[in-house]
């Protein structure tokens, strides 16, 4: 096992020293700099020698994606411009884009996290990595680029899409390691069968993907499909980018930095943090950033935390997969569902990864969920019979674990957007 | 004897049939024979094409989905009749059909079979004489 800093496998004691200390540390500095959190701090009637230790953490305020949005561009910074030597924007996934900063420090740091990601999954100095993340405004990019030079290893800076070329260079610069949305990965496999390619015969080992939800059988998918190490990276631009956690050999669960991010789970109506193992919506306490140290930041993933310790040595602790968010969350005639249920069911009677879209609509008032599936290998077959075979087996399944009827259509291979970043899987047409 | 058929999944919405035939006729690629199956929402269009490993490369590069499925080509006489001492041969073998089509030209007809074994209803044919059509004879009708 390969560790990029010891941090990664200090005590739990040690680890709560040097949390308290830096928590601390950060109170104070954004309570003098950030008149957001100075406010919302005395409204609390909290001063900062109020915090004593980590464990004082819950007596916080919040913070929300609201509260950046209103504060836009730079109304939460802690550090004066002049510091500021980096500035990135969410992907405005769900409205808005958010604006984030980083001093030369933060910078450093982040490429300290990436580097514990990709040592993680094995990746060293002697690989290549194709780096297929956007760069730009978009953290994934730059991100990983930053820490694959830390960690000494070649990168490709191809950035997202590009598909030909991405395969092209796959084959000729001998790329041992891919990093892009898991979605875009299925795409580029499956572009690379239908140009009569076989996506094992390159120098692929290790893929790292994230930025999106996935589930556990798209990982089978993808290593069968490349016969690579499929590895989770998990990361969001508030809080840092990518590198916030990974899986490790291990994969008992992404191991979060929390040497740097310090989380918890809260139960999403009482706000109260919730013990190990219980599912909740995961909460960052940024104690180590300068330019944008949030407190509590929610960030509307739904996941649990494990604090035993991993097989693999470190004792950072470790989160599930995420594979929901409470803001992707769709609520069908009361019935609570996750685009991720559905994946794994598709993918469960597909053997293979097809491209999906859910729509959902109401129709006299009633909700619908739709469920179009294309009609790719695995699913496709001559007879009309075996196709309803098809559909009717997807909707047995959806009833069954979502007591609901979904009606699922085949649809042809090119009805779907593709995406070369984060895939869409939802199309509401309700009225809000 | 085992034919090459193509089958490709189609949406039932105007334009989708002529979009491939567009594809096979840009590659000089001729179309023998072709049947489609229908749904309410998508159909499988069945075609017998020229060369079929160029068409099914073609199809598959503009993202149809596209199979290759085995099929029979049978000849009987185009006369009342014709087709049904066939059936009998493969009734008595119990043999099921899954799908088939025909067409005529001249004296004779031609009925392309998809059946639940191939190999079985060539011999069963083969046994009772009946003239099954080549892959080379057919790609040319």
């Amino acid at each position: 096992m390969r560790y990029w800093q010891n941090e990664e496998i200090v005590s739990l004691d040690e680890k709560k020293a040097i949390q308290s200390e830096r928590l601390i540390k950060t109170v104070n500095r954004v309570y003098a700099n950030v008149p957001f959190y100075n406010k919302k701090m005395k409204e609390l009637g909290l001063e900062p020698g109020d915090i004593k230790s980590i464990d004082d953490l819950k007596y916080l305020p919040f913070t929300t994606k609201q509260d950046l949005r209103d504060h836009y561009p730079y109304g939460l910074f802690a550090a004066p411009m002049e510091e500021v030597v980096r500035i990135h924007a969410s992907s405005g996934t769900t409205g808005q884009p958010t604006v984030v900063g980083y001093t030369k420090n933060d910078i450093r740091m982040w490429e300290d996290m990436m580097a514990r990601c990709l040592s993680a999954y094995g990746v060293t100095k002697h690989d290549i990595i194709q780096n297929a993340y956007g760069y730009g405004l978009f953290t994934g990019g730059l991100g990983v680029h930053h820490g694959a030079e830390h960690l000494g290893a070649a990168v490709v800076p191809i950035s997202g899409g590009n598909t030909k070329k991405q395969i092209q260079l796959l084959q000729e610069f001998g790329s041992t390691v891919i990093t892009c949305t898991p979605s875009y990965a299925l795409y580029i496999g499956e572009t690379m069968k239908n140009m009569g390619i076989d996506p094992r015969s390159t120098n692929l080992r290790v893929g790292v993907f994230g930025a999106e939800p996935w589930t556990e059988e798209m990982r089978e998918q993808i290593e069968s499909l490349f016969g690579i190490d499929a590895m989770d990276i998990y990361g969001l631009s508030e809080v840092l980018g990518p590198g916030v956690a990974f899986d490790c050999q291990k994969r008992t669960g992404l191991h979060i930095n929390d040497d740097h991010f310090v989380p918890e789970v809260i139960d999403v109506d009482t706000l109260e943090p919730l013990a190990g193992g219980e599912s909740g919506e995961l909460v960052f306490t940024m104690i180590t950033k300068e330019a944008l140290p949030l407190l509590r930041y929610r960030t509307r993933d739904i996941t649990k935390l494990y604090t035993d310790k991993c097989e693999c040595g470190r004792t950072l602790v470790r989160m599930d997969k995420v594979t929901g968010r409470s803001d992707d969350m769709l609520i069908i005639r009361g019935v609570n569902v996750f685009p991720s249920q559905i994946e794994s069911i598709i993918l469960k009677v597909a053997e293979t990864a097809p491209h999906y879209v859910l729509i959902v609509d109401r129709i006299n008032n009633l909700d619908t969920l739709e469920v179009w599936v294309e009609a790719k290998e695995g699913l496709f077959s001559d007879a009309i019979k075996s196709l309803e075979k098809v559909e009717k087996h997807i909707t047995n399944e959806l009833f069954s674990l979502l007591g609901l009827h979904v009606k699922v259509k085949l649809v042809e291979p090119r009805t779907i957007e593709r995406s070369e970043g984060k895939a869409k899987r939802i199309i509401d047409k309700r009225k809000k | 004897m085992i034919i090459e058929q193509l089958s490709v999944f189609i949406e039932n919405k105007s334009g989708r049939l002529y979009e491939v035939m567009q594809i096979l006729g840009d590659a000089s690629i001729n179309v023998s024979a072709l049947s489609i199956a229908d749904t309410s929402d998508y159909g499988i269009v069945r075609l017998i094409v020229s060369d079929p490993k160029e068409a099914l490369k073609l199809l598959k590069e503009q993202d149809f989905s596209v199979q290759s499925t085995p099929v029979i080509c049978c000849k009987v006489p185009n006369t009342p009749g014709g087709l049904k001492r066939m059936l009998a041969y493969l009734t008595d073998d119990n043999i099921s059909i899954e799908y088939m089509y025909a067409f005529s030209i001249g004296d004779d007809a031609s009925i392309v079979l998809r059946t639940e074994d191939c190999n079985k209803t060539i011999e069963c044919l083969s046994r009772h004489k009946m003239e099954l059509m080549k892959a080379s004879d057919i790609y040319q009708v």
